[in-house]
């Protein structure tokens, strides 16, 4: 188990990480999702006791590990760039850290056999990296981080620099192999396609902060704050700021009926938002439909990305088939209501929980 | 702007043996290239895309053929004699200089007005948001910043005949590749430049194209609309490639109207014309496989919840077959498949033959 | 970014601080303390206060040899810099020929100063050496070709002229030398990635906008070491100059540490000596501290601007 306690490193004025905490448990998946800058790599540093956070503590098993040199912790990485010894077979690559631990020959023979086995390595055992693929080699360092067999495997975005379909074909094995081996996993990464894929518990990141740390799809369905409902948004969250009055939100272009679930909050401003395939686009105009001015779209085939604005905000609509709207006409979109995500002035969510604590 | 032609063009690189086919990067292409046309490039890496953007820009010549601008032979040209911009995968900015200074230097090259020059600069800034960063030195921007500079000095001549876009979006941020992707549609659509825009990713590739050429192994296997490659993939690989996840292809054997898969008889609407040696599949994305209560045994391996959908994988008489759920959708008990008419391909020896309806 | 969480390690530290200490700082107090008294030999010592660098620092001949040194360390500075930069560039990228030039460039690097100094002292002799025949018979030609009175013939004799002399020296330590910018300089230009240059030809950009825009900037930071080791290295240069002219004739090439040299060894006035070994040192740790500002300055400022 890893504990990380309201850790926080400051290099000089700049906060690279702000009061930190997090549990993580034996044999999870842990996904840092944050866009570039955002701290993940130097989150991971502080975990694996490459850097000394400037407060707090990281604790590992109920012992307090802090400020201990990553030596001598029990942490493998595997990082963007596909680091192997290009001198050494696949084979010893795999076998170089057990070889280092001084086992036997026998247990490290098992070992990389089971490894090679799960990673679909056995048939390069004897070639060199660089005689592999991009997604072989990455495969290989993989197989060595696991054949460490640490307590803490950290990703750094291990797939970033694959094609998307090796990529897509890797993130449906990764799961499998994190669940048998039991150790703690942490995995960075910018995509929140890539999180969702995964699974497992998800943290996001913004600016050093932790935002909110849960379950990978419920963090998704119920973020805490508009900042991580943005994070976790891929095409990005459309939001727009609006009046609730009576049984109505209101804004210019748009006047929609308030679900149920939000019947009791107080009238005043708020921040609304919809996910792309939360809207689909409306014949004409009616009762609770949106009217937004196209200004791109973007057809993949099987679905269109239109690209549209509405006071002075950038909305995205995800509507399936293919539609082509001219830019700079006016289209009108039906919202499925009740899955808006209602944020008050300081950004937090409001959900039927916490308007029953208000009440 | 040009129309680019691309005359019986094969190359192969020194080091491969010349003769045989299979020895070439590039296999005989033969194709036309609209003007004013937005052009993907796709494909897994080592399939030759990237060769076949450095023969369009002049740093390789081809073994074999010619290319034509607009009618005009360039095959020998060099790429400064091409008359082209490119915009590399990684931000290739003039460190010293300043933002708009970076933007200005392809034209005062070439000697444009000072008045033009300006005026231009200040308009594809406006288009990039970069107004507010044009005496900034280019130096100190972040990496994505310097790609937009990058992507800005790509378009800022009015006058060539194609832009090339190299991968230009590996080092952006998921939300930035957003905004970029649209502001790039956006432009395509003010200049109407030929652009051939390089990538392995689906989204990029067809969002951006109109026309998309999916490549493997060196040769190009289909050029279509993103509608044509996602309802009819000319090749099982097309199929896999784009979509995500890709099509599902299950071996079949063909009788008459209907495919036999296992203990399965499938209605494929009507007969197909095609060897009877040859290995027949049908395709059908997970996008057109539904389940319920009635149709074929589907035996469920693992449902991945990715928020906005559900993705089951699972099998029907031992194929794998995944099928795509909505967001709220629940997988029952017992499930059954059936694929929806519009959504069957049929394929023999990969290669997509035509239904007879 | 990493830090050392072990304090232990500072134990290993200690030798290092040891051989600083007795090969830099202990000598540096020796002459320190020198510098303020007198003496006459048989460690007999007299308190001389600052007497000693009174009398360095109103020298006329301390003055001219400093100048002689600036003269000098500039002028090389201007021929070896521009000369390894145009030759690193003229050099070929990669293949066979790349290695035999760089190891051809690197031979001068590989032979001792003195040797240098007794190669180009034989090289340039104006009757047996090479170079010394070969450049009078030169003026020589253009003496009668010009018809000059015999009296005013030119002649290149480096023993007995001044300028002659000089010539030698520098052409000497530019033949050394130069091989040491051109390394570095090249190192900076390979690290050059090529879709820069590819760019650069696309945007329609000149060889000299390339040069400016893309390969000086790229090596900037390799350049500024070259100024930086040419300049203490030409700055303290004693051996190969003092071999080939003994800091002749007369003066003319006696640079400040021939003429060190020659007032602590040759007139045994080491109090005079020591006090100009530590001005010396001080000019030269003021004017490397003023070059690397200089340099690092603009780059502080971009720092800044973020």
């Amino acid at each position: 188990m890893l504990e990380l306690k309201t850790v926080s490193k400051r290099i000089g004025e700049a906060t690279h990480i702000d009061s930190v905490s997090m549990t993580m448990e034996p044999g999870s998946l842990n996904v840092l999702l944050g866009p570039t800058l955002s701290g993940k790599t130097s989150l991971m540093r502080l975990m694996a006791g490459l850097d000394r956070p400037t407060d707090g503590e990281v604790w590992v098993d109920g012992v307090n590990v802090t400020g201990l040199p990553v030596q001598k912790r029990d942490v493998a990485m595997v990082y963007q760039q596909f680091i192997n010894y290009p001198a050494m077979t696949v084979y010893d690559n795999i076998a170089s850290p057990m070889r280092i631990a001084k086992k036997r020959k026998a247990e490290i023979d098992n070992t990389v056999e089971r490894v090679a086995t799960l990673l679909q390595l056995k048939p390069y055992l004897k070639r060199l990296p660089l005689e592999l693929s991009g997604g072989q080699q990455q495969r290989t360092a993989l197989a060595r981080a696991l054949a460490k067999n640490a307590k803490l495997v950290l990703l750094d975005e291990p797939l970033a620099n694959l094609d998307y379909k090796l990529r897509e074909e890797l993130r449906a094995e990764l799961p499998r192999i994190f669940t048998q081996s039991g150790a703690v996993f942490v995995y960075a990464t910018a995509e929140p396609e890539e999180a969702l894929l995964l699974g497992g518990r998800t943290a996001t990141l913004h600016e050093g902060r932790v935002t909110q740390f849960d379950d990978t799809v419920r963090l998704y369905r119920s973020p805490a704050d508009l900042v991580t409902a943005r994070t976790f948004s891929d095409p990005p969250l459309n939001v727009i700021g609006a009046v609730k009055q009576g049984d109505q939100f209101r804004a210019a272009g748009l006047a929609l009926r308030v679900p149920d679930k939000f019947k009791n909050l107080f009238d005043g401003p708020y921040t609304i938002a919809f996910r792309p395939h939360h809207l689909s686009l409306a014949s004409e105009a009616s009762d609770n439909t949106i009217s937004l001015q196209i200004s791109v779209t973007e057809i993949t085939g099987s679905e269109s990305f239109l690209h549209a604005t509405i006071g002075g905000e950038d909305w995205v609509v995800l509507e399936h088939g293919v539609h082509d709207p001219a830019p700079g006409t006016t289209v009108n979109v039906a919202p499925k209501l009740d899955q808006m995500l209602v944020f008050d002035r300081l950004g937090e969510a409001i959900t039927p929980s916490t308007l029953q604590r208000a009440a | 702007m040009a129309k680019i032609t691309l005359d019986h063009i094969r190359h192969a690189y020194a080091t491969a043996p010349r003769g045989e086919d299979t020895q070439y990067a590039l296999k005989e292409l033969n194709h036309d290239w609209t003007d004013g046309g937005a052009f993907a490039l796709l494909g897994p890496s080592g399939c030759g895309k990237t060769t076949l953007l450095n023969v369009i820009s002049g740093l390789i010549t081809p073994t074999e053929g010619r290319i034509l601008f607009d009618g005009e032979d360039v095959t020998h040209l060099p790429p400064e004699a091409r008359n082209i911009a490119q915009v590399f995968q990684f931000p290739v900015v003039y460190d010293t200089m300043t933002v708009a200074d970076n933007l200005a230097f392809p034209l005062r090259n070439r000697g444009v007005p000072a008045d033009k020059v300006k005026s231009r600069v200040a308009d594809i800034l406006d288009m990039l948001d970069l107004t507010g960063l044009a005496d900034r030195k280019a130096h100190s921007l972040t990496a994505d910043l310097k790609q937009k500079i990058s992507l800005g000095r790509g378009m800022i001549r009015e006058d060539v005949s194609a832009i090339l876009f190299d991968e230009p979006l590996t080092v952006i941020d998921p939300h930035l590749k957003w905004q970029l992707r649209s502001q790039l549609k956006k432009l395509h659509r003010e200049l109407s430049t030929t652009m051939v825009y390089v990538t392995h990713d689906q989204t990029e590739a067809l969002t951006f194209a109109d026309k998309v050429v999916v490549m493997l192994a060196g040769e190009v296997i289909q050029v279509g609309t993103p509608e044509e490659l996602f309802s009819q993939p000319e090749h099982t690989f097309v199929g896999y490639f784009i979509g995500s996840p890709g099509m599902n292809v299950i071996p079949v054997t063909i009788d008459g109207v209907h495919a036999k898969l296992g203990e399965h008889t499938v209605d494929i609407g009507g007969a197909v014309d095609a060897p009877a040696s040859a290995q027949m599949a049908l395709g059908v994305r997970p996008e057109y496989v539904r389940l319920g209560d009635e149709g074929l045994a589907f035996q469920v391996d693992r449902v991945d919840d990715v928020g906005r959908e559900k993705i089951v994988h699972g099998r029907i008489s031992g194929n794998k077959v995944s099928a795509i759920l909505g967001e709220d959708d629940t997988v029952p008990t017992d499930p059954k498949a059936t694929f929806m008419p519009q959504g069957i391909n049929v394929y023999a020896n990969e290669r997509r033959v035509e239904v007879r309806r | 970014m990493t830090k050392t969480y072990n304090n232990k390690a500072w134990f290993l530290v200690l030798p290092v601080l040891f051989l600083v200490a007795m090969n830099a700082v202990i000598p540096l107090m020796t002459v320190v303390n020198y510098s303020l008294q007198e003496t006459f030999g048989d460690n007999l010592f007299f308190w001389a206060g600052t007497a000693n660098y009174e009398a360095v620092l109103s020298s006329e001949r301390f003055h001219t040899a400093l100048l002689r040194q600036f003269i000098f360390t500039f002028t090389i500075l201007a021929i070896e810099i521009p000369l390894g930069v145009a030759i690193a560039l003229a050099m070929p990228k990669s293949g066979p020929w790349a290695s035999v030039c760089l190891v051809l460039m690197a031979l001068p690097l590989l032979i001792p100063w003195n040797v240098v100094g007794a190669m180009w002292n034989i090289f340039s002799l104006p009757d047996i050496g090479l170079l010394g025949w070969s450049l009078n018979s030169l003026a020589g030609a253009i003496s009668s070709l010009l018809n000059l009175p015999p009296d005013q013939a030119l002649t290149f004799n480096y023993t007995n002229q001044i300028g002659s002399a000089w010539f030698v020296v520098i052409l000497m330590d530019v033949w050394h030398w130069t091989s040491l910018v051109v390394l570095l300089a090249y190192a900076g230009l390979r690290s050059i990635d090529d879709a820069y240059y590819r760019a650069a030809k696309i945007d329609g950009a000149s060889r000299w906008a390339v040069f400016r825009y893309i390969q000086l900037p790229k090596m900037r930071q390799v350049l500024i070491i070259a100024v930086l080791l040419r300049f203490i290295d030409s700055f303290i240069v004693y051996t190969e100059p003092f071999v080939l002219t003994g800091g002749g004739p007369g003066n003319a090439t006696t640079f400040l540490s021939i003429d060190l040299v020659k007032s602590a060894l040759g007139e045994f006035n080491l109090g005079y000596a020591a006090a100009m070994s530590v001005i010396y040192f001080l000019i030269s740790l003021f004017v490397c501290w003023l070059f690397y500002t200089l340099m690092t300055q603009s780059d502080a400022k971009r720092e800044y601007e973020q």
